[in-house]
């Protein structure tokens, strides 16, 4: 029975990348590059879905994570003039570094507090931003020139900026998220995060330094985060100070609520719902906010459990 | 033969309250070890500070010889002590299989074979009849059930010291003929602590019982020596019967 929803979890997964693949090929140039920028950012909701959905701990601080990795990239792009890889790698080890000093603070609080001194911290972040703006262009951002933005192998360039490029470069950095995402919610240290959010007292009754472990998910969880900010940087080409600000530690929580807490595809699926529902709307009204939290409110009156979570609830109990 | 365990002038207070004053206790490894006492007389509390749940006011707690006083919890459950709750507190929306493969995990050394992990949980779900509902929620799951998933659960642990808080509490008489047939089989392996208010449970099972009143010892002994003891009878035994 159990190998039987192992082979339906990959047939899954391999099948949402291979339509994404698919899609590339498929969609209008607009919808290419939302999709780009859609991919790119679910792996931001992953991240925080690993610490929300399945540790249970609720951050309003991940923007830092996010931007530690935008500013990471961009700025080593921008002022040291390193190559695309180094960036990343650069943003990421940010992103990493940031969440062990803050996990390392933040987790001395639970619950309630723990919301607001990750808040805190981010908007610590987010001014110290504004206040090197000598450095980071404060509010206005930095935009990455195209010739910055080439990745390089041996003799074959490849431009970031264009589009197909750029829609594959997301794919690739979701598929590996992705695969992340379901090999450690399936391992002994996914079961043990569970178990923490289901109840601490009991795990560590059981032997477990719940506190470590949680600690472990808070630095992989700001790692993966880190990821998409680099990516975007490098992607996108610009870096600003509104992916620091608070918005930015709400949508992740939002996409995730939408898509399906404890889910591995819900994350995709609440980023490309939130963002289709911003999009189309706001073609019809600037109220198009308005329409967002009306679905919001339908969601979770109906659907609590988001829209994967809801399915899984139903009919697909096997789903990951 | 030394004691497994020994605390010395253990002391618990709550504000002005003495929920465990002073207590000097000795536990011989392999032994059957009830802790009785009315309501509010410090049982609970005093297992709590063996295990590590709360931290005691002032005294002492040795385990085979090391000082774990100031032990976090943890550490004390991979030393071999192990704690059931006294309220059930399985995991709810996890299976029974993923409820004991947490304990099972952590004592595999090696922590690679899923084949380990699987034997390991299978076993503890055969030694407490449950083997054939591994994959049922333990939401799903009987009240009877889900105290031996709890009992399941604190054997993996593979404990050299199991202390068991009112398991046969909300058990049906049927339940706690096998239960008693259960806490046999484990003392074979370990010394087992247990607060129990069920007297006949009491006076079966155990090797020795210590009487536990307004925080203190108020006697301990035999079985037969408890039951023939009048200043018990008055604060314990006769009120419950009488």
């Amino acid at each position: 029975m159990k190998d039987v929803s192992l082979a339906k979890t990959y047939a899954l997964h391999i099948g949402i990348i291979a339509l994404l693949f698919v899609l590339n090929f498929v969609l209008p140039d607009y919808h290419q590059g939302l999709f780009a920028r859609i991919m790119t950012l679910a792996v931001f909701a992953m991240g925080y879905n690993l610490l929300f959905g399945y540790v249970g701990l609720l951050s309003l601080g991940h923007a830092m994570f996010f931007s530690a990795g935008l500013y990471g990239a961009g700025l080593t792009v921008y002022h040291l003039g390193w190559g695309v890889p180094e960036a990343f790698v650069a943003g990421v080890a940010c992103g990493a570094l940031l969440a062990l000093v803050i996990g390392l603070l933040a987790l001395r609080t639970s619950g309630v507090a723990f919301m607001i001194v990750t808040m805190m911290f981010a908007q610590v972040f987010y001014l110290l931003i504004l206040y090197f703006a000598a450095w980071t262009g404060g509010d206005q951002g930095l935009v990455i020139q195209q010739t910055s933005r080439a990745l390089n192998f041996g003799s074959t360039s490849f431009d970031l900026t264009n589009p197909t490029v750029r829609y594959m470069s997301a794919l690739a950095l979701f598929s590996v998220v992705l695969f992340i995402t379901l090999a450690v919610v399936r391992s002994r240290f996914g079961r043990v995060l569970v178990a923490i959010r289901e109840n601490e007292e009991r795990t560590r009754m059981l032997g477990y330094d719940t506190v470590a472990n949680k600690l472990a998910a808070v630095v992989l969880s700001g790692t993966i985060c880190a990821a998409p900010g680099a990516a975007y940087a490098l992607l996108f080409g610009y870096i600003g100070s509104s992916f620091a600000s608070v918005q930015y530690s709400i949508l992740p929580l939002l996409w995730v609520l939408l898509g399906g807490a404890a889910t591995t595809l819900g994350p995709l699926i609440g980023t490309l719902f939130m963002y289709y529902v911003t999009d189309i709307t706001s073609g019809f009204t600037s109220a198009y906010l308005l329409i967002v939290g009306v679905a919001l409110i339908l969601l979770v009156l109906f659907a609590p459990k988001g829209i994967l979570g809801s399915i899984r609830q139903r009919w697909l109990g096997w789903l990951p | 033969m030394t004691p497994l365990l020994t605390t010395k002038g253990l002391s618990r207070h709550f504000g002005g309250l003495r929920a465990v004053d002073g207590v000097d206790f000795a536990l011989m490894p392999g032994e059957i070890r009830a802790i009785i006492g009315p309501n509010g007389a410090g049982k609970t509390t005093f297992v709590s500070l063996l295990s590590g749940r709360i931290r005691p006011s002032s005294g002492t707690i040795v385990f085979d010889g090391a000082d774990i006083t100031g032990m976090p919890a943890y550490r004390r459950v991979r030393l071999g002590v192990a704690y059931t709750f006294q309220i059930t507190s399985v995991f709810a929306n996890l299976t029974a299989f993923d409820n004991v493969a947490l304990p099972v995990q952590r004592t595999l050394t090696d922590g690679r074979s899923k084949g380990q992990v699987r034997a390991g949980v299978m076993a503890a779900l055969e030694r407490t009849g449950l083997a054939d509902r591994a994959g049922t929620l333990a939401a799903h799951l009987s009240y009877g059930h889900q105290r031996l998933l709890e009992v399941a659960m604190g054997l993996a642990l593979k404990p050299r010291l199991l202390i068991l808080d009112e398991p046969t509490q909300g058990l049906a008489d049927s339940e706690i003929d096998n239960f008693i047939v259960l806490v046999r089989e484990i003392a074979k392996s370990a010394t087992v602590l247990l607060i129990e208010h069920n007297m006949p449970v009491v006076m079966d099972l155990a090797d020795r019982i210590t009487v536990f009143n307004s925080g203190k010892i108020l006697a301990e002994g035999t079985p037969e020596q408890i039951r023939a003891d009048v200043e018990v009878q008055d604060a314990y035994l006769g009120a419950t019967h009488g």
